[in-house]
């Protein structure tokens, strides 16, 4: 199934999509406000651009200081090439531990890789600690947005859920009460785990340290109880120096919520006095990207989710739409490289309105990006037969002027002479909803050759 | 006397024909010697928005063959003028004149605005008009400041307008959303695309709109489309009939 099928079956509940839209904007009219209060915003910006592109084109360098500091701090550092093996990885670690009970943090590269299902089916609980994660996990769906899992869930839902899983009164939708039913829940499970799972927002290279952003501090509570911690990451979180990670802090809270900043950036260098941390560096996919110029620059995501909050197809369509742990525009650029064939759809889920292009704040072309996917499935032979064929015939009318000239004409002369039934049938897509433009009886060539006629007639009497 | 080669996109041609006559008056009211070359047909955007890139090459070299000896070109289109200056170099990179020909391709506001330097308009215009800042205009050629980006407000196309005589722009709620036409997206993504569409229309009929404009025909094609299926009380005109003073 592609993108515009799922996505009409949302927009089937007309009143759900304007409740998401207006969610999802009233996201984005907070990061407008909180990077207006930024003077040297659009600076900011090109910084952590030209950071990122520099430290990509000297990514081994760097993954090898990050890995030598991390060491010298006496993290344990493994590389995994792609999911399985990452998700090995983490298995391995949890077994030699005699880890039962696993507390995860937000990490998108865990859903990446699936990790959950793959420990479960070992016999491992995971309990995922992020609330909005917590929902959808107990939903049993995958989230639909990076930074908010459960944006596409209404408070009176996430109410039955609990009152099923969790045992709170029937009917309770108010988001206090539900928060704090939650609180009480995850407490649980933060103190009976024996292992704390969480992604990275930045590795440093320079010092060998982790940075973890959470607002629920569910990330610091996970790994402050269990005497193990293993931190995923894939290796486009690096940054070269502490120094840099102030640029990237603020625009990434103000991007992603319109807060100021994260309410918990905890920061780890090397494990607890007695615990253990492990460090998995995945690449499953990305050097592929990183090989290609005109992809490169999708490595710079810092996984802020504003190009969904801002794009208006997103909106619209539910992040379940996109079929794919990343959504959205990101997301329509970073799974085609992933599986071509099974993302097709995603680069042209978009009107190419370039607004997540503006709202980056790591200044990805994303809508660039876009239409050079676009361009790759074709030559990749993706797209169906028919809509090439189009485009073909389209093409060849309009390199020749008189095959343009004579259909313009014979459209024109034959669409105001159909009746509306014929008009109107079910393979005129576009009539479904709207009504199609005028069909004049002259072009404006037609009419421009009479004006010049005209006035060289004039000029003729004069 | 400036002399400018005019490029009328195809579909303006065939099915808006009053727009390229209202462009032409406009130009030709600045005392812009206006030539209309009769071989041109389409830019080629439409295949190379679709990805066909082999499709649109001819249809580049086309346009680049007919007008790059122009001292100008004029188009009223900011999709098809962003396809010339930031899509090109894709289909004809190192060609003599290529960076000239971009630079010296104008949407028909930027024209007025940039190289004209018109700061005013003679004219009454006695309506609630409606902007649509179509996305390409916007964010591709840069004729205001997106509500995106940080900075000071600019716009080559609103003081134009708000220099006619009688003429109110309105507020919108969301002044710069996309409309949701996107070219093959409007029938590919029909479900999304009619959406935005209507919640674009909304946000007019909200602000009191009358005439609904743009610099972009294919948006506005698209809204009117819907606003005439929804039979609701709002006009469409193309921003050059506005200020061509019909």
């Amino acid at each position: 199934m592609d993108h515009s099928t799922r996505a009409a079956q949302f927009i089937r509940n007309e009143a759900r999509v304007h409740w998401h839209d207006q969610a999802l904007w009233y996201v984005r009219v907070k990061r407008d406000k909180m990077a207006q209060s930024v003077p040297e915003w659009e600076n900011l910006r090109e910084i952590a651009a030209q950071i990122k592109a520099h430290t990509m084109s000297r990514l081994p360098d760097y993954l090898e200081m990050f890995e030598e500091n991390a060491t010298r701090l006496g993290a344990k550092v493994h590389w995994a090439v792609d999911a399985r093996e990452h998700n090995e990885t983490v298995y391995q670690i949890l077994k030699n531990h005699g880890v039962q009970r696993v507390v995860k943090s937000k990490s998108m590269l865990t859903e990446e890789c699936h990790l959950n299902p793959f420990l479960e089916a070992r016999g491992i609980e995971v309990v995922d600690t992020d609330l909005g994660e917590r929902i959808v996990q107990l939903a049993q769906e995958p989230p639909s947005h990076i930074v908010l899992p459960a944006i596409h869930k209404k408070k009176e839902e996430i109410g039955e859920l609990f009152h099923r899983y969790l045992h709170t009164e029937k009917g309770a939708s108010d988001p206090t009460y539900l928060t704090e039913s939650a609180r009480g829940h995850l407490r649980e499970k933060f103190l009976k785990a024996d292992a704390g799972i969480t992604g990275v927002n930045f590795a440093i290279a320079e010092t060998g340290g982790l940075v973890i952003c959470t607002n629920e501090g569910n990330a610091d509570m996970g790994t402050s109880l269990p005497p193990l911690h293993i931190a995923c990451m894939g290796f486009e979180k690096l940054i070269p120096r502490a120094r840099d990670l102030g640029v990237f802090l603020r625009l990434l809270a103000r991007s992603a919520t319109g807060q100021p900043i994260t309410t918990y950036s905890a920061h780890f260098h090397g494990p607890r006095p007695g615990g253990e941390l492990h460090i998995v560096i995945v690449d499953n996919g990305r050097s592929q990207i990183l090989q290609k110029p005109e992809f490169r620059r999708t490595l710079s995501c810092i996984r802020c989710g504003a190009c969904m909050n801002t794009c208006p197809v997103y909106r619209r369509s539910g992040g379940h739409s996109y079929d794919s742990v990343v959504p959205g525009p990101i997301g329509s650029i970073l799974s085609p490289a992933q599986d071509p064939q099974r993302y097709y759809s995603l680069p042209f889920a978009s009107s190419l309105c370039g607004s997540c292009t503006d709202v980056c704040p790591v200044k990805i072309d994303l809508h660039h990006q876009l239409l050079a996917w676009r361009k790759e499935l074709v030559l990749q032979g993706l797209i169906p037969f028919s809509k090439r064929l189009t485009m073909k015939v389209v093409g060849w009318v309009f390199q020749n002027t008189w095959a343009y000239e004579g259909t313009g004409r014979l459209v024109r002369w034959i669409v105001p002479k159909l009746p509306r039934s014929v008009l109107y049938n079910r393979w005129n897509v576009w009539g479904k909803q709207r009504e199609l433009p005028p069909f004049p009886k002259e072009s404006f060539r037609e009419m421009y050759r009479k004006r010049k006629v005209q006035g060289s007639e004039a000029r003729n009497r004069k | 006397m400036i002399k400018v080669g005019l490029f009328i996109p195809c579909y303006i041609d065939q099915l808006y024909p009053q727009v390229g006559m209202a462009t032409l008056k406009v130009l030709e009211r600045f005392n812009v010697e206006v030539d209309y070359p009769l071989d041109q047909t389409c830019c080629g955007q439409p295949m190379a928005n679709a990805g066909c890139a082999a499709d649109a090459a001819p249809l580049a070299e086309k346009f680049y063959r007919i007008f790059k000896d122009y001292p100008y070109v004029v188009c009223p289109s900011g999709s098809c003028t962003s396809m010339v200056r930031n899509h090109y170099d894709d289909y004809l990179k190192g060609k003599p004149g290529l960076e000239e020909l971009k630079k010296k391709t104008f949407e028909l506001c930027e024209f007025l605005t940039d190289v004209l330097k018109l700061e005013k308009i003679e004219g009454r215009f006695p309506y609630r008009v409606g902007l649509h800042q179509s996305c390409h205009g916007l964010r591709e050629l840069r004729l205001a400041k997106s509500s995106e980006r940080m900075g000071n407000p600019f716009s080559k196309v609103s003081p134009l307008l708000e220099s006619l005589e009688g003429i109110t722009l309105v507020k919108l709620s969301r002044p710069d959303e996309c409309c949701g036409f996107g070219g093959t997206f409007a029938v590919g993504e029909e479900a999304v695309s009619c959406m935005m569409g209507k919640d674009r229309i909304a946000d007019h009929e909200q602000s009191g709109t009358e005439v609904l404009t743009g610099v972009d025909m294919s948006c506005l094609m698209h809204l009117d489309g819907l606003i005439r299926r929804a039979g609701k009380p709002i006009r469409v005109m193309h921003i050059a009939e506005i200020l061509a003073g019909d």
